[in-house]
Order: structure tokens, then sequence, then C-alpha cells
């Protein structure tokens, strides 16, 4: 019996036909037409929530129109943020994948462009006159250490005070809340402490459960407050340690849950605390001083689960001020996407037309609108039909002009959960806040391979 | 390529899950003639191959499908392999595994999934699992249905609901604590002061059916004869469990140790939903360290690395329980 013969046929037989398998899964769309500019986005996995489809769908249209001849495919990826991330960045690795345009995180633009992933726009950039209407501080959000610009961005998110009136009125607090400084803040909310005995008076994320809420609605709201690049010096290209700021910034975190002026340390450690300050200790009035983002009233509109329209009555909006009241007396921090051409596009040039498109006046506005964006474009900010859309939204508008983005460079991940440590262990209080600053000095100093200065 | 699953699942449920792409259309086997008697050595090992042969599509597919992926898991584990951020990886020897040893979250991790094991597999879920049993022999008909009816559902309900349902059991304004209010006890956050605990009560909670089922079966294997004589001769129920139930069904208890001690050492979704690792890392096993690695700080490698650790540690388990089967037989 030839056995072995027929043995080795076999395998190689299973073996071809599996790699045939593989390959036609892989090589889907070849992207070798010139005519068609391939766009990827992040689709909801909420099959409800077709925003970002409509918008870009008629997009398009538009394109398409403008452009006779020209083709656009629409590529979504259906999935949660973390995901998304994962197969993009695996999309942009081959030029067989890559599409000619992509929808990028702020929080992770840094990252890919250090892989190599994505193309430099200053060309496109210089010749394009609505450059000059994106907020001087946006135009860094997709800004590489390589000082090049990668990314346009659609929007950002701000973040301030948020506080309850009727609360405010029960402990003798004005209505219309301005505080000048970090002590302002916390003598209100001992105020609250005082006269509102039921109630919390003050929330700040913190923790490793909270995660990048901590670090940016929590740290990075005080830390921007206390200096300059607290975190990263851009000069030096290097991440800040030993930094009197970061420790006032801890100091006041360390004070709010020491003094109980926030919620029980057992709740604050609650993975699920965010969700409930705004399902629940908001709209119930049991949180008087709410550290957190614009975008909160997403979960009150009409159909969110927890309709609450009144809000915009009930609710004040104050923007956190800087450590000592020092210019420009407010800070805030934002995140938000930007469009991108990966390096290995097939048709640059068309991908850069399309972002052109997307973002003249009257379809920034219209994106704004839709998603409930905070706009980046001083001609959107100032049009009345855009302030006028939201409650609110005038307010997250003005922030703008003093947000900061995050150092969001790749080792920002690791810094984060560096700081959300810290963070916990002065919540506890399990570590005074020269340890847990000390904690934090060595692993990022670890973290980023050394590449650190001291402050 | 970056996605490869660095976790090659440790439970029994991994080789099912693995894809069955379309076979190749001729894999029936060759009708051999009938080997010939009169073999030398070389003839047998020529019938060895051809009886080899039925299977061998199976086999590849598993080495694609299967030992592939750890494979290359193995191989990533050795390099410095980033999510995104960096332009090439590189080859870096035994650097992860030596800073998972020198990396006190690293130790932490490993002590309390054997903690979490322990209490929640070997203690738990399997005496827990044979009391059951043992209790449902005698029970009527009807506490049996009920009593398994309930005990199943938990085990059926995907990791992620019985996550919030125990999260809700637990949190400060919890079912627990009400019913301890209500009988005057003092009532804590359990997920804040003892989280490993709660954790792997929720572990007990999900997993008892299984041994339940495991040991349901074997004890209906055990003759009547027997436990009659022994009741006869006067033997009481702890003597007769003692002498006679647990030794008759001794294999039964390895098998579902082992099944236990695995599903429970890659628990991942429990865990996260209640606690995330929480407070500090107080209740962060090794796969949610892992996770953390891999995913949150984009260190493909360094997470690979840990991955495979976490492999070691359930071999070990196995070779432990494989040990208590065979010197039985």
């Amino acid at each position: 019996m030839p056995v072995r013969p027929t043995t080795t046929p076999l395998l190689l037989a299973a073996t071809t036909l599996l790699a045939a398998g593989t390959l036609t899964a892989c090589g889907g769309g070849s992207g070798d037409d010139p005519d068609t500019v391939k766009i990827s986005f992040k689709q909801s996995t909420d099959n409800q929530i077709r925003v970002m489809d409509t918008y870009l769908e008629d997009i398009k249209k538009q394109f398409e129109k403008e452009n006779p001849g020209k083709k656009v495919k629409l590529v979504p990826i259906k999935a949660p943020d973390s995901e998304y991330y994962t197969k993009l960045q695996q999309m942009l690795r081959s030029p067989k994948t890559a599409p000619d345009l992509v929808y990028e995180d702020t929080f992770l633009i840094n990252s890919d462009i250090t892989s190599g992933y994505l193309k430099p726009l200053d060309t496109y950039l210089a010749k394009w006159k609505d450059w000059d209407q994106f907020i001087g501080t946006a135009k860094t959000a997709a800004k590489a250490a390589d000082g090049k610009t990668y990314g346009v961005p659609d929007g950002t998110d701000t973040r301030g005070l948020w506080f309850s009136k009727a609360i405010f009125k029960k402990a003798g607090l004005p209505a219309d809340w301005r505080p000048k400084t970090w002590d302002d803040v916390l003598e209100a909310a001992r105020t609250v402490k005082k006269k509102v005995p039921d109630v919390t008076p003050l929330n700040v994320y913190t923790g490793k459960p909270a995660g990048e809420a901590a670090t940016m609605q929590g740290f990075e709201m005080l830390a921007y407050g206390t200096g300059k690049d607290p975190l990263y010096d851009p000069a030096a290209k290097k991440w800040v340690t030993g930094s009197k700021g970061f420790k006032d910034s801890l100091k006041f975190v360390e004070t709010v849950y020491k003094e109980k002026l926030g919620p029980d340390v057992s709740d604050a450690l609650d993975p699920n605390f965010a969700t409930r300050v705004r399902g629940e200790l908001l709209p119930e009035g049991k949180l008087a001083i709410n550290l957190d983002g614009s975008w909160l009233p997403q979960d009150w509109g009409k159909g969110a689960g927890h309709e609450w329209p009144e809000w915009s009555q009930e609710l004040g909006l104050a923007a956190m001020p800087t450590q000592h009241g020092q210019a420009p007396g407010k800070v805030s921090m934002s995140g938000g996407w930007t469009w991108a051409i990966p390096a290995k596009a097939d048709n640059p040039d068309l991908a850069f037309k399309f972002i052109e498109t997307m973002q003249t006046k009257a379809n920034a506005k219209k994106w704004y609108i839709a998603n409930s964006g905070i706009a980046v474009r001083k001609d959107v900010a100032a049009d009345p039909t855009y302030v006028k859309a939201q409650p609110g939204i005038k307010f997250f508008t003005d922030l703008v002009a003093s947000t900061y983005y995050r150092p969001a460079y790749p080792e920002y991940p690791k810094v984060s959960t560096a700081i959300q440590e810290a963070m916990e262990s002065v919540t506890t209080g399990d570590s005074s806040v020269e340890d847990a600053a000390n904690g934090y000095d060595e692993e990022v100093d670890s973290a980023t391979d050394g590449q650190v200065i001291e402050k | 390529m970056t996605s490869a699953s660095p976790a090659p699942s440790a439970g029994p449920g991994g080789v099912a899950k693995t894809p069955s792409p379309p076979g190749p259309p001729h894999s029936a086997p060759p009708t051999a003639g009938p080997p010939g008697t009169r073999s030398r050595a070389p003839a047998r090992v020529r019938r060895g191959l051809l009886r080899a042969l039925p299977v061998s599509p199976a086999v590849v597919l598993l080495a694609l499908f299967l030992a592939g992926p750890i494979g290359y898991c193995a191989y990533i584990a050795f390099t410095d392999l980033q999510l995104t951020g960096q332009a090439e990886s590189s080859f870096v020897g035994l650097d992860n595994f030596r800073e998972a040893f020198g990396d006190e979250r690293f130790l932490n991790a490993v002590w309390l999934t054997l903690v979490f094991t322990f209490l929640s597999s070997i203690i738990g879920q399997n005496t827990l699992g044979l009391a059951l049993a043992t209790l449902m022999q005698r029970a009527s008909k009807p506490v049996r249905t009920l009593t398994g009816a309930i005990v199943v559902t938990a085990w059926v309900l995907p990791e992620v609901v019985a996550g919030f349902l125990l999260y809700a059991f637990f949190r400060r304004e919890g079912t627990l604590n009400a019913v301890l209010d209500f009988l005057h006890l003092p009532s804590q956050n359990w997920l804040f002061t003892l989280p490993i605990l709660a954790v792997s009560f929720a572990n007990v909670w999900r997993g008892t059916a299984f041994s339940m089922l495991v040991y349901s079966a074997a004890l209906n294997e055990i003759p009547k004869e027997i436990t009659e004589a022994a009741e006869v001769d006067g033997a009481g129920g702890w003597r007769r469990m003692w002498h006679i139930t647990l030794p008759m069904i001794r294999r039964s208890i390895g098998t579902n140790l082992m099944l236990n001690t695995l599903q429970t050492l890659s628990v991942f979704g429990l865990i996260w939903v209640m606690t995330r690792g929480g407070p500090g890392n107080d209740s962060q096993t090794l796969p949610l360290f892992m996770y953390e690695q891999a995913f949150q700080k984009s260190m493909i490698g360094y997470g690979t690395a840990v991955a495979l650790l976490l492999l070691l540690v359930g071999s070990l388990f196995s070779v432990v329980y494989m040990r208590l089967l065979r010197t039985e037989v």
C-alpha cells in the first residue's frame, strides 16, 4: 500500500485549501481603483444609532456629485472603542487592507503615528484655507512629537463643574456660582456638607476602576490648572516627574476624600460609579457638584433611558478654575476624534478632498449638531443655530479656548494607569501624597524607559 | 497580526470553539487492503500509519488552529511587541518573564489567582456540588427538580449577566446588605472590603451546577446493594460517605476538580464586571492582570508572557489531578 504518497498529498491538499481560504478572506477589496476613496469609520454597536452613517451617506452624495467620476466606498467597522482601535491598526499595517481615510481617536493617534501607520497632512493643510478656522488648541490635537499634523479634528468635548441649583439654594450658595480658585470649590463643598448633610458635596472621579475618567475628568482637570505642561514637556520631549503641580493635584484629591466632601470611598471606587452619577445622583438631587464632561445630557435626552429634560433648569454650569486663579482663570481638557490618512492609502489626494467636503462650514455644523459635539471651528462656534441647538452648548464651546489635549503619546496609557494608582492610594488613605507621587515617578520612569525630566 | 489572542483559553470550552473551515473534500480514507499478516516490523508501522490516515485531517486542523496560535503566542511572549506605538518589535529573550517575576503586581495576581481557585473551585464548587448531589439523591422528586432548575439556571446565565446580578447582590445598597440590615447585623460594602471573597462566592454561585451534575451522575452509578449492605452492617451516614461513596466516585472527583480548576483559572468577565480587579489590585487575578498589560497598556508581548505563565499554572494543576486519577486505578 502506498501509504506515504497518499498522506503527503492529502496534507498538502488540506494546507493549500486552507491557505487559499485564508487568502481570499483577507484580500477582499483591492484598493487599486484610483477613482474610489475608501473610508473606514466606527459604526455604533447599537443598531438604532446611525448618526455617523447618515451623515457620511449625505457627504458621500455631495462628494460624488461635485467630483464626477469619483466614487466613495464606506467601510464601517462595527465595534466598541477598544476593538475598533485593534481592527483599525491591523488594517493599517498592510497596503492591501489600508483604507484611504480613517477615523482616529485623539487618544491613540500618536501611537499610530509612531507605528508609522499615518501620513503627515502638512502639505495639504498649507493649501487649505478652512484650516485657519480651526482653533489653535484643536490644531494640536493630532500634532505628533515630530511637529507634523496627522489629522483633522471633527469636534471635541470639554469638561467643567455641574452643580445642583436646588442644593446650592439650601446651602445658601449663589445660583450663578463662579469659583475662582480650587479653594472656592472646596469651600462650596464644605458649605454643602455643613448645611445639606444628606447629599454628596463634590464628585471627582478617582482610582483605577474609573479608568480614564479618573485621569482626564479628575486628575488632569486639576493638574492643567497648576501650570504649564504638568505631565509632559514638549520642548524636552520628556515626561515630567517630581513636579509640585502633580503633588498639589493629589493633595486636592486627598482633601476631597479625607474631609468626606466626596462620595463614600467605596462608592468612588465602584467601577460603575460614573453610570450612577449620571443616572441616579444628579437627576435625584443627591450630588451638589460634579466635575464631568460636556456629554452628560446625551443620557438625559428623549429615549435615552434616564429622560430628564428639565436638567437645563435644575443644573448650573461653572468652569473649573485654575489652582490660584492664575491666567486664564479656567481650565478644561479635550478629547475627540480626527480624520486621518493612512500611510499606505492608495488615494490620499482624493481622501483629503473628502475631508474638505466634510469640513465646509455647513457640513461641519450639521455634524456637530447631529452628534452633540463641541465645535472646534471658530465660524461654527459663532453660528447662532449651533449655539441654540442644545442648552449648555455655548458654555462648553467657550471652554475650547482654554482647553488642553492629553499628551497622548505611546506611553500615555501606562502613564494614565500610574496616575489612577496614585489617585487611588491617596483616596483610600493608604499612602501620603508624597509617597503616592514618588510611586508615580518611579512608575513613569520605568514605563517610559527613563524619558523623564524633573521639574 | 497584533490581535492574535494572547490568551489561549485554558477552559475545556476552548477546544470546541476552534473554527472549522471547509475540510478537504476527499477526506474519506482510501480503502486499504487487508494488512499483511506475515508482517515484520515495517509492516506494523505501515499498518499504524494507515490507521492514522482517517484522523489526519483532524490533526492538521488542530495543528493549524490550536497549536498554531499557541505556538505564535509562545513566540510573541519572547518579543516586545506592542499593540501600537512602535515601528517594529524585536526579540527580547526572557525579558518579559524576568519582568513578571520582578513585578510585585504580577506576584500579587498569582497569589490572588491561587486564592480564588482554591476558595471558589476546590472548596466551593466541588464540595457544595457534592453536598447538593448527595442531598438530592435523598430528596423527593419535586424538591430535586426545583433545586436542579435553580442551580442550573445560575450555570447557563452568561458570565456578564451573572456578574451584574452578583454585583447587585453585593453592592452597598444591594440585596445582601438589605438582608443583613433586616437581621440587625452590620452591613458593609463587600466588594470594597472583601473583594476576593465576593468574587469567589460569585464563582461558586455560578459554577456549582456543573459539579452537581457530575456528582449526581457519579452517585447514580453506585450500585444500591453496596450502600444497602453497609447500612445493614450498621454504618452511619458519614461512614458510608467516607468509606464507600467517596472511594467509588474518586475518578469523578479527579475529573471534576480538573475541569473546575481550569475553568476557574480563566474566569475574567465575572470579576471584570463586579470589581474590575479592584479596589487597588485586591481582586486582580492573572487573567485581569494580563488584560491590563496587553490591551490597556498595549504591551502585547508582556501580556502574552503572562498568559503563558497562566497556561503553566493550569497544566501544573492538571498534572496533580492526573496523578490523583492514576493512583486510584
